[in-house]
């Protein structure tokens, strides 16, 4: 049984000091990583015989506009289909420079996965094959989930703010 | 933007491949989504996706929303199978407040999912029909899903769009019409659905035109992060509901349907099976629901007056009625700082919600792992090679939902 | 608490209730019936509107029920259903439509060929529904001219019909020469469309 103690101490034995913050919200491992060794874990988590990490769940982007030097995270869900296995694992990084490593080359899912986060926080995966906008309009020049920025379009003219409130 | 015509081998006909747009608004794609295309007479060299015509941000809106104001976006994403979106939302927010649901609840809710599921399955198998150029399926069974919009307005109200349940459980209960419309349902579909695979499943026409069109490799579907009846067709048997069962799933008795090559014949074979598998787990679960007697058939949610927003007759009668709505829709609950991700088995498969909440009223990010969005990249492995109809058939068996895939 | 509901469970028999579509006022006599020209053009226009379903989002999957055999919108004239805009009178707009879209829905729209009418059907076309963000256009009233707005998030398929029997209303009384009458062509300057 692959349990959550087993995988600590394996990412710990081949990673030691380089990931941190080992915790289990609501039962799933989450641990931290620097951002320069994301494909290195991956690449471990997938590989690894008793790990067998081969299925990306999803990867996305989160803003915390008060940690400074650590604004972006980006969190990847994988799971093992064998042992039925989830885990989290994120990488955190700075705003003015949001360069990391694309994971297209170990799964395909990525390849659009990263565009979404692309489109949405102006992160840039290094080595994406076609790192363009994919939901919002090309011509767009600024990334709109990032914290910053309203939900509404600030041109409309009809919407009274002392009735609908922002 | 896109590479221009693609220089064709010596020996061939032509010298550059066409390119075709099959546009945002064509009879064919079911939603807005755009391939462009380049042919080499009728096959297709190469294909380049665009989505995006309906993003509607719904991620960014969640983060502006107190927990019952986005159900109703969660809602209009996979809108042919809308109660299992509510249904996997609210299991997420019980999963982050630590919410038990009471038996009764929970088999109830596995009702409205597998009726959901039939729901989108049945659309699906009958516009994969039309695409092929048969209509009759179609017309004949969107009555059958006219009598599940019933079912589904006697608990909630709406048809299509259905915003239903509560953190907790059900706004009201079931009535007697609502038990005699799941009964009728139960009693005349299985006829309806012979008939319908008859018309389809062993017709050579059919046959022909969806063996060994649109084939993956059960290695390449994991890749991509396929899930649902797309990649157990591949012979990958994931189910979220054997895996990680939620809402009680463990109590009953189902197969999983798997298939062999992935192609498009065995897509439609195994959406047609889980049809099968859906009226089995409803009739259980039907009798389930009968065996409960007395006070504990009266139940339908939950006893968490935190979360649970109180029915109106209580609201203007008693005191602490009155105080809990009020806290509740101003948003003056309590709520635990964390992130949880849930997911549940919806009609495409593993629909997922990531939820990070740091104690507001509102979540601090929520994403949405959509498996429309996840499978649609594998598109152009899919058809490449392959004719022009064959990927219009791809197209329609893969059931791509424009809502689901731009959120 | 449960309301008497009658469809769908009691078997009621079929009313020979059919309706025809009312002649319009003229003189009549043996062998010839004269009417104005309008009025014929009209009726014959309005029972036969070609619609093209420009289905984006949820409001195409009650669309797709109104044209089923539950409520069959071919019964008033609408059974085929063209996705050419050059073969079309009616372009229904059935869901939201995103700013990436926009450019889209004004190209078909040229398209089409006189005498057009718009359809917008469901909150989100009407006027962007649920979805006030950056990137939903609030309302296609935006960018085309709109004839009847049909409200609901989805509207119910009797609320289409009701939709649709309006249009019938405005191309049935619709004069023979407004489309090429000035206030027309003010309406479409005021879109930006020659």
């Amino acid at each position: 049984m692959l349990t959550n103690q087993r995988i600590q101490q394996r990412i710990k034995e081949k990673f030691a000091d380089q990931v941190s913050k080992f915790e289990e919200p609501y039962g799933m491992l989450t641990f931290e990583a620097p951002k320069d060794l994301n494909l290195k874990v991956l690449n471990f988590l997938y590989d690894d015989e008793e790990l067998k990490f081969r299925f990306l769940t999803t990867l996305c982007a989160v803003h915390y506009p008060d940690n400074k030097g650590r604004e972006l995270a980006i969190v990847y869900h994988l799971h093992n289909l064998v042992d039925n296995v989830r885990i989290r694992f994120k990488i955190y990084t700075d705003i003015n420079q949001p360069d990391i490593y694309t994971a297209t080359g170990l799964f395909s899912a990525a390849n659009w996965l990263e565009r979404e986060t692309y489109d949405f926080y102006g992160v840039n995966f290094i080595g994406h094959p076609n790192l363009k906008r994919i939901l919002n309009v090309d011509e767009m020049d600024y990334f709109p989930m990032r914290k910053e920025y309203p939900l509404e379009d600030q041109t409309r003219t009809d919407k009274d703010d002392e009735m609908f409130g922002r | 933007m896109v590479d221009q015509h693609i220089k064709l081998p010596e020996g061939s006909i032509e010298k550059t491949t066409t390119t075709l747009n099959l546009g945002p608004t064509h009879p064919a794609t079911h939603g807005v989504f755009q391939n462009i295309l380049e042919l080499d007479g009728e096959r297709i060299v190469s294909a380049e996706q665009t989505i995006g015509y309906i993003h509607r941000a719904f991620e960014k809106i969640a983060e502006r929303r107190p927990l019952y104001q986005i159900t109703p976006l969660t809602d209009r994403m996979n809108y042919c199978s809308a109660p299992i979106n509510n249904m996997g939302w609210h299991l997420t927010c019980e999963k982050l407040l630590g919410v038990k649901i009471p038996k009764r609840v929970d088999y109830l809710r596995i009702i409205i999912m597998e009726l959901a599921r039939i729901a989108d399955h049945l659309i699906c198998n009958s516009i994969v029909g039309v695409d092929a150029g048969a209509y009759t399926g179609f017309l004949y069974l969107m009555q059958y899903r006219e009598l599940i919009y019933e079912i589904w307005e006697e608990i909630c109200g709406s048809r299509l769009t259905t915003n239903i349940g509560r953190i907790g459980g059900f706004e009201r209960n079931f009535n007697d019409i609502a038990f005699q419309k799941l009964e009728k349902f139960l009693k005349e579909y299985p006829k309806v659905l012979k008939e319908f695979e008859n018309l389809f499943q062993r017709n050579r026409i059919f046959m022909d035109r969806t063996m060994g069109t649109g084939a993956i490799s059960a290695e390449r579907a994991v890749n991509y992060g396929f899930t649902g009846p797309n990649l157990r067709a591949a012979g990958v048997d994931y189910d979220v509901r054997v895996h990680t069962p939620y809402s009680s799933y463990e109590d009953f008795q189902f197969n999983v349907p798997v298939g062999t090559t992935g192609d498009n014949y065995d897509r439609w074979l195994v959406r047609e099976q889980e049809m099968w598998q859906s009226l089995s787990i409803i009739e259980q679960a039907y009798h389930k629901v009968q065996e409960f007697k007395g006070t504990e058939a009266e139940i339908y949610h939950a006893d968490v007056p935190e979360y649970y927003l109180p029915s109106k007759e209580d609201v203007y009668t008693k005191m602490e009625a009155l105080i809990w709505h009020f806290k509740i829709i101003m948003g003056e609950i309590d709520m635990p700082v964390g992130e949880v991700y849930q997911s549940v088995e919806g009609g495409n498969g593993e629909l997922g919600f990531y939820f990070i909440s740091d104690g507001g009223r509102t979540p601090y990010r929520l994403h949405f792992r959509r498996p429309c969005f996840i499978y649609y990249q594998a598109f152009e492995e899919l058809v490449k090679g392959g004719m022009l109809s064959d990927a219009i058939i791809t197209m329609s068996s893969l059931n791509l939902i424009a809502g689901e895939m731009d959120s | 608490m449960a309301r008497p509901v009658s469809y769908n469970l009691i078997e009621k028999p079929l009313e020979p209730d059919i309706s025809l579509a009312e002649m319009p006022e003229g003189h009549q006599g043996e062998g010839f019936f004269a009417t104005t020209l309008n009025k014929v053009i009209g009726l014959a226009r309005k029972n036969s509107i070609w619609p093209l379903p420009f289905a984006t989002s949820c409001c195409g999957i009650e669309f797709m029920a109104t044209m089923a055999s539950h409520y069959d919108l071919a019964r008033f004239g609408s059974e085929r259903v063209g996705f050419s805009p050059r073969q079309c009178d009616l372009l229904m707009v059935m869901g939201t439509i995103a700013k990436k879209m926009g450019p889209v829905v004004k190209q078909v729209y040229l398209q089409m060929a006189e005498p057009r009418w718009v359809l917008a059907m469901g909150a989100c076309a009407s006027s962007g529904g649920i979805f006030d963000t950056y990137s939903v256009l609030q309302g296609i009233d935006q960018i085309i001219p709109v004839d009847v707005y049909i409200p609901g998030c989805p509207p119910r398929p009797e609320a289409v019909i009701d939709g649709v029997i309006r249009i019938q209303d405005l191309v049935g009384k619709e004069s023979l020469r407004r489309r090429n009458g000035e206030q027309y062509k003010a309406l479409l300057e005021s879109y930006g469309i020659q």
